[in-house]
């Protein structure tokens, strides 16, 4: 080759290795290993076939079943309710605690923290457990109550292990407070609460946002520990998409999946949008 | 901006106590509490259908360590590692690429990593179900190729081939390291990312200018500082990946059993809570000791 010829794009830098082919093609293969299951599950989804594997036309009919499949329904009404009361538990909670870590010294503090990592580091299947075992032996959660009051033991325990998930992003937005401002507003004579409503919650907002969404979505998502908890009549959507799954491949739960996935990826959109890209590494 | 002073609690009682009953009670009531129940239930046994009676007995825990039992956590153990591995040497290029890609195109690479971490569990393993299957994508398209190869073969009267076998890609360990790997390395990608974003470059570049090649500055250079970074990643792959429930539940075989599926049946089908509550720990025991060990492997400020 001429060495002496230059090509005629400006070289790449020494570090620019996305430029290098090899990196390219392994960056590219692990992209597709990513996603060539989930967009064959999507595509085939619309496809009008019940082998579900050669492509036979366009269709919405495997939608409109799943739209008019009433345990489906019922199974996704309860996952939503389940994670907006969940979420809305969670935030509660998660700030309390992240205002704590932030602003107190006490004993017991490291105490805490530990109690608060432990949702991150028992693996979900001794958690699902543990709740199995808490919820029909020591407080037996009564099945016969009415609708939203019977989901009680699933929202407790998705609020148990997704608060210290918001209480972790609440305290990385609060570490980027200014705490003149909170002196600020006591010198002009605000009291404690006014303060903290007026000053510090507001300046929590984004993080307060951002993990309500992260705990949306790990309510809406979890299967482990709603697969312990719950019971004939408090069934959630990826427990029953999971009964179905074990049942057969079908064009049904393709587009059972597929809708969760829009929302589930909608929701997350929404919720980097409003957190923006800085605080984005500490929430996962 | 002023340092953030905490203060002591003892400045601002009414506020601290407020603020600390709901976290604390929640804790205590719905999370120790539990955990601490099945923890008193692994020195317990069953008494007739439905009573455990907790009597200090020490059986479960024999029972656990039982070549059985301790053959299926040692698989669960090898599986994990398996699959950290992979996740790591698939992951690292993956991070470096993204971590020295040009600001626009690493923000797009990044949500193209992440996307499929949020995408439910189940999901995700379902349509790897839908791919490895005997009537899977991966089988159908082998048959086709296989059959108008046996197609040409046999309209030049060379020979006829043996009809098409489809390959067992479902159902065995294959299957369920390919799906934990699959269903991990994003959780192994970002952390090396985000170890690997804060470098120095500067290094990077005199390493090179001083005549080292790519790969010895990746080895001497890259690795040992983005050290932090990756012994996070292995954490965030290893202890999902030990204590898998779904995946091998769904994509496993009889004997690709993960030490997840021998709870969940002491649990629901085998009715042996104690027994099950004493494996629940023993996984918890060897999770807490893969944290340790992270640990003592981590300088200080490497924590994230």
């Amino acid at each position: 080759m001429a060495e002496t010829q230059r090509p005629p794009r400006p070289k790449p830098g020494p570090l620019d290795y996305l430029a290098r082919w090899p990196l390219r093609l392994w960056v590219a293969g692990t992209v597709v290993f990513l996603y060539a299951p989930l967009a064959t599950l999507m595509v085939f989804s619309f496809n009008n076939s019940r082998r579900n594997i050669v492509w036979r036309g366009f269709t919405l009919d495997y939608y409109a079943q799943v739209l008019q499949d009433e345990s489906l329904q019922h199974a996704f009404v309860n996952s939503l309710t389940i994670a907006l009361v969940s979420t809305v538990l969670s935030v509660i909670l998660g700030a309390a605690t992240a205002l704590l870590l932030w602003r107190f010294r006490f004993p017991f503090k490291p105490g805490l923290e530990g109690a608060l990592s432990i949702p991150i580091v028992v693996p979900e299947i001794c958690m699902g457990v543990a709740f199995l075992v808490f919820f029909t032996k020591v407080v037996p959660w009564p099945t016969a109550l009415p609708w939203p009051l019977n989901l009680g033991a699933i929202i407790i325990a998705h609020v148990s292990f997704s608060f210290s998930f918001v209480a972790s992003v609440v305290r990385a937005r609060l570490a980027s407070f200014n705490r003149e401002m909170e002196e600020a507003a006591r010198d002009l004579g605000a009291s404690e609460w006014r303060t903290l409503m007026d000053i510090i919650v507001p300046h929590m907002r984004p993080g307060l946002f951002a993990g309500g969404l992260l705990a949306f979505t790990l309510s809406l998502d979890d299967f482990v520990i709603t697969f312990f908890t719950s019971g004939p009549d408090t069934i959630t959507f990826p427990v029953k998409v999971y009964s179905m799954i074990r049942f057969s491949v079908t064009p049904e739960v393709n587009a059972a999946s597929t809708l969760l996935i829009v929302i589930t990826v909608a929701l997350t959109a929404i919720a980097l949008r409003l957190q923006g890209s800085d605080a984005g590494h500490d929430a996962l | 901006m002023a340092e953030n002073v905490e203060e002591p609690w003892t400045q601002a009682r009414g506020m601290f106590a407020s603020l600390l009953a709901g976290p604390v009670l929640f804790l205590f009531a719905f999370l120790l509490a539990p955990l601490a129940i099945i923890w008193g239930y692994s020195f317990g046994h069953t008494q007739g259908l439905k009573d455990i009676v907790v009597d200090g007995t020490f059986a479960n825990y024999a029972h656990a360590l039982n070549p059985l039992y301790l053959s299926i956590l040692f698989k669960s153990l090898v599986f994990a590692v398996l699959t950290t591995g992979i996740c790591l040497v698939v992951g690292f290029p993956v991070a470096m690429a993204i971590t020295f890609a040009k600001p626009q195109s690493r923000a797009w690479l990044l949500l193209l990593i992440m996307l499929p971490f949020w995408t439910n569990l189940l999901i995700r393993t379902y349509a790897l179900m839908a791919v490895l299957r005997t009537q899977g994508y991966i089988n159908v398209f082998l048959g086709f190729l296989w059959n108008s190869l046996s197609h040409l073969v046999a309209t030049a009267h060379l020979a006829h081939l043996a009809p098409f076998q489809p390959l067992d890609l479902l159902y065995n360990n294959f299957a369920v390291i390919l799906g934990l790997v699959y269903v991990q390395l994003p959780f192994m990608v970002l952390p090396l990312y985000s170890a690997m974003d804060r470098l120095d470059r500067s290094l990077l570049e005199a390493s090179l200018d001083l005549g080292a090649g790519h790969l010895r500055t990746l080895f001497q250079i890259v690795v040992p500082l983005a050290m932090p970074g990756i012994a996070s990643g292995v954490l965030v792959t290893l202890i999902p990946s030990l204590g898998a429930f779904l995946t091998p539940d769904l994509l496993g075989g009889v004997d690709s059993q993960m030490i997840a599926n021998v709870i969940e049946r002491q649990f629901k089908a085998a009715n042996d809570w104690p027994f099950g509550a004493a494996l629940s720990f023993l996984l918890m025991y060897v999770t807490f000791a893969a944290i340790a060990l992270q640990s003592m492997f981590t300088p200080k400020r490497g924590r994230r």
